[in-house]
């Protein structure tokens, strides 16, 4: 049987994945964010899963206005860095899990979620930025990757309860699996920013503790929160927190946190990043 | 559903982009998800008003574009992850475009977030200045 090990939230900033890609991460602007990374790619390295369950948005890349999914889950073999405007990210092709992507496609679908399943996509920097975080810069990514795409860019985008629903949905699914698989499930965006008008640059500090906090401590409590309250607490792209809840969603109610960064700034953007672990990877120590 | 909406419309300096933003801006946006191939791009910085011509856009929404004015972009129904492409195209960072945005030079943004960011505090709300 698959089971969920663990859940991986960070930001998937578009500067951090260029510093990378550069060079620059020793440069002094850049170092703090990615000395954040360094127990983070060593705790991966030893508890490396087989599949990632990769929660992101697609940022105009696979998406334009033509059709817009709220929940898109990726089926494919293989998912090619997207071209954004600058040329596609240097980093290997994302290698799917389509046995187990279409595994929960049906069971999420049956469960009364409409998952839009998606055969061709080339994925952006939402995906492939936490991926170098979590795993440096390899010649092949070490393990099998399904992208679940969340629209947050056209309103209303899901409500924070259908994200941890879904979650709770795809804990279902992986735990009907009959291969035997160790999956993570990760929420990437956040933390607090706004990239737009003349309140861009807004940074909430309180917000985003407290969002941590909640996120191990009362996720129930933290699902209520409506949009409103991230658009004007955590900054208009702040509301990338809620496809975080999708991960906590995935994970036991008793899960512990392990591990928790935050920095301000990248560029324009608060980095947050935490590691819940299932109780399933105490015992097998 | 026009309470849910309007409730955004207190924030100061921020444009949800809701249903009314997108079908305003829906041509717009296109245009800027033209620029994700680069003969696009080439064919758009080779003539940029011929190939905005091309899209059945606003004359208003042309010019801005021309101008690079992104908060007016933004007012005319474009989104700032489909604007960012324009940025991306210019070989500018999100940062100088949110400099642009903001209206101060690039290095006073900078220090801005160095130092920690907009507060929260006074930009909450329009009717409530203080919060």
């Amino acid at each position: 049987m698959a089971t969920i090990t663990a859940g991986v939230a960070t930001s998937h900033i578009p500067a951090v994945g260029a510093a990378i890609d550069l060079g620059k991460t020793g440069e002094p602007y850049w170092q703090p964010v990615f000395k954040g990374y360094e127990f983070s790619k060593r705790w991966m390295a030893e508890h490396m899963p087989d599949v990632v369950v990769l929660v992101y948005n697609d940022h105009a890349s696979a998406f334009s206005l033509e059709v817009i999914p709220t929940f898109a889950i990726g089926c494919a073999d293989v998912f090619r860095p997207a071209d954004e405007g600058w040329g596609p990210r240097p980093v290997p092709d994302v290698q799917g899990h389509p046995e187990l992507a279409w595994h929960i496609a049906q069971s999420t679908i049956l469960d009364e979620f409409d998952m839009t399943i998606v055969n061709r996509m080339d994925v952006d920097h939402g995906l492939t930025v936490p991926m170098s975080l979590l795993f440096g810069q390899p010649k092949a990514w070490p393990c099998k990757v399904i992208p679940l795409a969340v629209n947050v860019v056209q309103y209303p985008p899901p409500t924070g309860n259908r994200c941890w629903n879904l979650g709770r949905a795809i804990r279902k699914a992986v735990e009907s699996f009959d291969q035997d698989l160790k999956v993570m499930v990760f929420g990437t965006g956040g933390m607090s920013h706004q990239l737009q008008g003349p309140r861009a640059g807004l940074i909430n500090r309180d917000f985003d503790t407290r969002f941590l906090d909640k996120l191990t401590a009362d996720p129930a409590g933290l699902v209520r929160l409506p949009h409103l309250d991230y658009v004007r607490e955590a900054g208009s792209e702040g509301i990338e927190l809620v496809m975080w809840l999708i991960m906590r969603g995935a994970l036991a109610p008793e899960a512990r946190e392990v591990y928790r960064f935050y920095h301000v700034p990248a560029s324009n953007t608060a980095v947050g990043h935490i590691i819940l672990q299932n109780p399933i990877l105490e015992d097998s120590r | 559903m026009s309470e849910y909406t309007n409730a955004f419309k207190d924030i100061p300096g921020t444009v949800v982009f809701d249903a009314t933003q997108s079908r305003l801006g829906y041509h717009l946006n296109m245009f800027c998800m033209s620029l994700m191939k680069g003969e696009n791009r080439e064919r758009f910085k080779a003539d940029e008003r011929a190939y905005l011509d091309t899209f059945p856009m606003t004359p208003e929404q042309r010019q801005a574009v021309l101008d690079r004015d992104y908060n007016r972009m933004i007012a005319l129904g474009g989104n700032i992850y489909f604007l960012a492409k324009i940025g991306a195209t210019d070989g500018f960072s999100f940062q100088n475009l949110a400099s642009k945005m903001t209206g101060v030079p690039e290095d006073q943004y900078k220090a801005m977030m160095v130092a920690g960011g907009r507060p929260a505090k006074g930009n909450r709300s329009i009717a409530d200045k203080d919060k």
